[in-house]
């Protein structure tokens, strides 16, 4: 059976009574395993305490009650709305990075589809021309959503190029979404980081760029930290994609990453079928933590 | 950088309290243990085994089995570092190979956890070993899966067995099946089955996985683990533990600057050894995983560890009393010279040993530049020479050395080199061993040969002499407290190289609590 962060807080809080020095500890505990990470663990733990210690007696209800609001006023300074507006006329650029295996190809498939089941049209535009069979991984999403794909001329196309071709491609039919693939790629891989820098200068000369999403697999730990910060800095990511959510139900790396990145979490992936993908609501998120 | 770099520098700062303090109290051992619980968790080792490693580490710290040999603080480095080698598995992990071919390797794990691109450097690698392995596609779920190995097995220059398309066509139990029938027919010695990776864990994917395991009996079954990891990796491991019993596990996307704490977290649950290390895009990217060398990495202290077990080993101390004692009473011969270079060289090649020196990043250039047949040549010379000639130099005139030059296969001129070098070092040395330099009887050999290295670093760009210098210099690692020349001698300003913190932290590393 998984663990999960909403089973060890129901366990934790099971029956309401008075809390014991050890329920702090198990508190703690279960923070650092959803992979709150040390830091974020240490001030909820804190902020409880400065609630807490002002009410006794005090039980296992109030504690619960009390760390919901302190993950929801965490949670609350950041705005998840996806933008998706764009000057009239043009398309809405969506460009989607990440390190490998993260889910990109995928989240871009529940995008399309996400977006083109209200009605828009949606062009992607594969310009991971790195790993192999990419490109048709991507068509075969494209299709499951019906999206339009525009696909590299031929083998190791430059990527910006393709993304260029994609965001002219939309101009010129008419499409109102693009979302570009971009292969995946380490942080710390300097020139492939240039390379993001590269693709997104392209597009802008053609349509401004509404929102550069990082997918993370939210199985992810604290490297995930790491990742974001690389690549907010080189691919000026605007918004998270939460992937693989189900897989663990690790929520801490929620808090951990938007707190020491200051991105907002704006759409999290929960399964593997197409229509697995949702936004973000904060404290639907926490009450499913705690109920 | 290393791997681990980023938990390195915590459990660095860490242990630098308790390395300016003579001795541990209790409080000393517990500050440093919440350090070192922090450090692992913000590199994702799991909270169990944190809690584990850091109850052992103080009952240890603070029991009074005390090494003489070192000092207090080193004493912690060396139980963290015993205790990390522990976890990881301690001695590295071979492949197992069938009796009789074909060996089957079967490939586990998450999706996007690698398993394709590693499949790809796996057959690459065994065929560079000589194997004809055949890669076979079982990944008939993700779309595209098959498309992506047909395309790495091109890459790696390897056979594909993929007789379904995939894309949630086929079933992979009998492309399995068939294709170790396939390997025996056309005599492949070793399969590589490729599997469905999902997302999480679900029984579905663990009843698959172990269907193609029953169905093909393979002698190796890899789980293929991220990195990147955080606190899942405890229940993905144990998951695929219980479901399909792996034999190894295989570390991938470990050239990224993820701290690896998956490593610890795996091996110390599953009790499973790590087999490979993953590190890059490229087909070649795959190393052998090396606990031991991890561990150290871990500490920051570059492979000081092995550095300080190394020396222990190799340089007996009575050697090196005599050694000191002669350089006092002048009768440090050409063949006392011979005898350090050979101790020295025991503790392996010299661009190793360099490159195993904390800051040792900075002077990656000047490392490679390192010339290792020079200490074979400056040998060579000595060897060349009658025992009387070793023991006494001046023995040595113009037809000697022409003898010597000839029969060494140098040129007069390195002779006369090696010796004047040989002279004025030798007598530094005697300066310097008047003048009490500290630290001598402490670190053996050491002293005697680092004054000689500094007087032939006067003469840059000579060929012999030079290497023992360095060895020298390398091995002594600032026996003396005072480092007063060239710390590296590598023919460039080094002192500069390293930062005052880390001249102290090598010192204090070295120097041999008590002595």
């Amino acid at each position: 059976m998984a663990w999960s962060l909403s089973k060890a807080f129901r366990g934790l809080f099971a029956g309401a009574r008075e809390v014991e020095p050890q329920d702090w500890e198990n508190l703690e505990d279960t923070l650092l395993r959803a992979d709150f990470g040390p830091r974020v663990t240490d001030e909820v733990i804190e902020a409880v305490h400065a609630i807490a210690d002002g009410s006794k007696p005090l039980d296992t209800d109030d504690l619960r009650r009390i760390l919901g609001e302190v993950l929801e006023e965490r949670l609350a300074s950041f705005d998840p709305t996806l933008s998706l507006t764009s000057e009239s006329g043009k398309p809405a650029v969506v460009l989607v990075v990440g390190v490998n295996g993260v889910g990109k190809t995928t989240t871009i498939g529940k995008l399309a589809k996400f977006i083109a089941t209200r009605g828009k049209r949606v062009l992607v535009g594969a310009a991971d021309t790195f790993r192999a069979a990419a490109v048709d991984q991507l068509a075969t999403w494209a299709e499951r959503a019906g999206a339009d794909i525009v696909k590299p001329q031929q083998d190791g196309q430059d990527p910006a190029s393709v993304a260029f071709q994609t965001v002219e491609r939309a101009v010129a039919s008419g499409h109102e979404i693009v979302i570009i693939d971009t292969a995946g790629r380490l942080h710390t891989k300097s020139g492939l980081m240039d390379e993001l820098a590269k693709i997104k200068r392209v597009v802008q000369k053609s349509v401004p760029i509404s929102e550069v999403l990082l997918v993370l697999d939210a199985t992810t730990g604290q490297n995930g930290l790491n990742q974001a910060e690389a690549f907010l800095e080189q691919a000026g990511v605007t918004g998270l994609v939460l992937t693989k959510l189900d897989g663990s139900a690790r929520g801490g790396f929620v808090f951990a990453v938007q707190e020491l990145t200051g991105i907002p979490v704006k759409l999290v992936g929960q399964g593997e079928g197409i229509d697995d993908l949702t936004g973000f609501t904060p404290h639907v998120f926490v009450r499913q933590l705690l109920d | 950088m290393a791997v681990f770099g980023t938990l390195s520098e915590k459990l660095t700062s860490a242990l630098s309290n308790l390395r300016t303090k003579g001795k541990l109290s209790a409080a000393d051992v517990d500050g440093t243990v919440r350090e070192i619980r922090r450090a692992l968790l913000d590199a994702d080792v799991s909270l169990d085994v944190v809690k584990s490693f850091t109850g052992k580490i103080r009952d240890r710290a603070l029991s009074d089995a005390v090494n003489k040999a070192l000092n207090p603080a080193q004493q912690v480095v060396q139980i963290v570092n015993e205790e990390l080698v522990e976890i990881l598995g301690g001695t590295q992990s071979q492949l197992t190979f069938a009796k009789t071919p074909p060996t089957v390797i079967m490939l586990a794990g998450l999706q996007g956890s690698g398993k394709t691109t590693f499949a790809g450097k796996l057959a690459r690698y065994l065929k560079s070993q000589g194997h004809t392995p055949v890669l076979v596609a079982c990944d008939l779920q993700r779309p595209n899966a098959v498309t992506q190995l047909t395309v790495v097995a091109e890459q790696a220059g390897v056979q594909i067995f993929a007789p379904e398309p995939g894309n949630g066509k086929g079933n992979p139990v009998s492309v399995a099946k068939d294709g170790v029938k396939y390997a025996k027919q056309k005599m492949y010695d070793t399969v590589i089955i490729d599997t469905a990776g999902r997302l999480g864990v679900d029984e579905d994917l663990m009843r698959e996985a172990r269907a193609v395991r029953d169905a093909t009996n393979p002698d190796e079954v890899l789980f293929v683990l991220d990195a990147m990891i955080g606190q899942d990796a405890v229940l993905t491991a144990k998951a695929f533990q219980d479901g399909v019993d792996f034999t190894g596990v295989v570390l991938t996307k470990l050239d990224g600057d993820a701290r690896g704490g998956a490593a610890l977290s795996v091996s110390g649950l599953t009790d499973r050894p790590i087999v490979f290390a993953s590190t890059g895009e490229s087909l070649d990217a795959l190393e052998p995983f090396y606990p031991d060398r991890m561990a150290s990495r871990i500490l920051d202290l570059g492979d000081i560890l092995t550095l300080i077990e190394q020396a222990q080993k190799n340089f007996d101390e009575e050697d090196a009393n005599k050694v000191a004692e002669k350089i006092q009473s002048n009768s440090f011969t050409l063949q006392d010279f011979l005898e350090q270079l050979q101790q020295v060289r025991k503790m392996g090649s010299m661009k190793g040993l360099l490159g195993m020196m904390p800051g040792a990043g900075k002077m990656r250039e000047q490392i490679d530049n390192f010339d290792e047949k020079e200490i074979d040549r400056t040998e060579a010379i000595i060897r060349s020479m009658t025992p009387a000639e070793r023991e006494t130099p001046r023995l040595l005139n113009g037809s000697r050395r022409l003898r010597i030059a000839k029969g060494s296969g140098m040129t007069v001129t390195d002779v006369n080199q090696l010796v004047i070098r040989f002279e004025s070092a030798a007598k530094m040395m005697k300066t310097v061993a008047k003048g009490g330099t500290p630290n001598i009887p402490g670190m053996g050999p050491v002293p005697g040969v680092r004054p000689k290295g500094k007087a032939i670093t006067a003469k840059k760009g000579s060929r012999s002499g030079n290497p023992a210098k360095r060895a020298a210099e390398n091995a002594a690692i600032h026996s003396a407290s005072s480092p007063t020349g060239n710390s590296f001698g590598l023919g460039s300003e080094p002192t500069s190289e390293l930062g005052d913190k880390d001249h102290e932290t090598l010192r204090r590393l070295l120097e041999r609590g008590g002595l």
